[in-house]
């Protein structure tokens, strides 16, 4: 919180402004208004993507938001998420900030959107947790998370 | 019995890829000429992977871009590279490899990285997630397909 207070006040004496918005259903949207920032503002981008993915267990750099994906591919993410009874995670929407579109990219060093983090790691994109979620090891990482999967109640339930 | 089970296994998308080139599923039919970016996508991954078997197709069709876009590519590396590695670092060598592209007109990549053994015990394509439209009036993906045509 204290880092997206002082790049606030970096960006409104530079005459530009970041705005935090929330957004319902445990999604949390960064966004910023006009792109003219200073060069020292990609380097606090850096910084505060370092202190955005480790704020939250489950963190999802995606585009459009849980609620209306835009892409077929972070949609995914959002359906399988939801499957394990993940519905409570920050959710940062790239389409609303080309720079956090740049930046998480340069961040990750990974070239493609959706990006999942998992306790500040990063996981991978759609394909990995897809793969992940076919072959249990995502029933795994959550859990090493404290998050119980929603699928393990299906699984008990049904024996 | 085997190779009955392989055949129920693979999709039709696979077989179509095998019997390049096709009419209706290509924009242009001259293949030396056109698709620059998924012969060079082809090309890297060979050089840089050796792998026992590759598929690269262009998925753009599949997308809210133009026809003929070479911008959203699906690739299947099978590899004795990938010995012993997680998935993530399997992935990162792919971009690596293709880390041009990636910077250039390919907005989307898909990668099913697998070793010998895996492939030989699931021979299958994954299938992309349908399209939601993020990529119309998205201007990064324009200025990409703009520099990949110049």
């Amino acid at each position: 919180m204290n880092t997206i207070i002082r790049s606030t006040a970096r960006c409104l004496r530079a005459g530009a402004a970041a705005v935090y918005l929330p957004v319902r259903a445990g999604a949390r949207v960064w966004s910023a208004s006009p792109p003219r920032r200073l060069l020292c503002a990609a380097a606090d981008l850096q910084k505060d993507l370092g202190a955005m993915v480790k704020k939250d267990k489950v963190v999802v750099f995606m585009k459009g938001t849980p609620a209306q994906p835009m892409c077929g591919f972070s949609n995914a993410v959002v359906q399988i998420l939801r499957m394990h009874g993940v519905d409570q995670y920050a959710a940062y929407n790239v389409l609303d900030d080309g720079e956090l579109r740049e930046g998480v990219k340069v961040f990750s060093n990974w070239p493609t959107i959706p990006q999942v983090y998992f306790s500040g790691e990063f996981v991978g994109g759609c394909d990995i947790l897809l793969q992940m979620h076919q072959n249990g090891d995502l029933v795994e990482e959550l859990k090493k998370l404290g998050i119980h999967s929603a699928l393990l109640n299906a699984e008990k339930e049904s024996k | 019995m085997l190779p009955g089970v392989l055949r129920c296994a693979r999709p039709a998308f696979t077989s179509l890829a095998l019997n390049r080139p096709l009419a209706h599923f290509r924009p242009h039919m001259d293949p030396d000429s056109s698709r620059p970016v998924e012969r060079a996508i082809t090309t890297k991954l060979t050089a840089a992977l050796k792998p026992d078997h590759l598929e690269v197709h262009n998925e753009s069709h599949m997308h809210a871009v133009p026809p003929g876009s070479e911008s959203h590519f699906r690739v299947l590396v099978v590899s004795s590279q990938f010995d012993g590695l997680p998935l993530i670092k399997r992935h990162r060598l792919v971009n690596e490899a293709l880390k041009e592209e990636l910077s250039g007109c390919v907005h989307a990549l898909s990668i099913q990285a697998k070793t010998p053994e895996q492939w030989g015990s699931n021979p299958t394509l994954a299938k992309s997630p349908p399209c939601m439209g993020g990529s119309r009036g998205d201007h990064t993906v324009q200025e990409k397909l703009k520099a990949g045509r110049e």
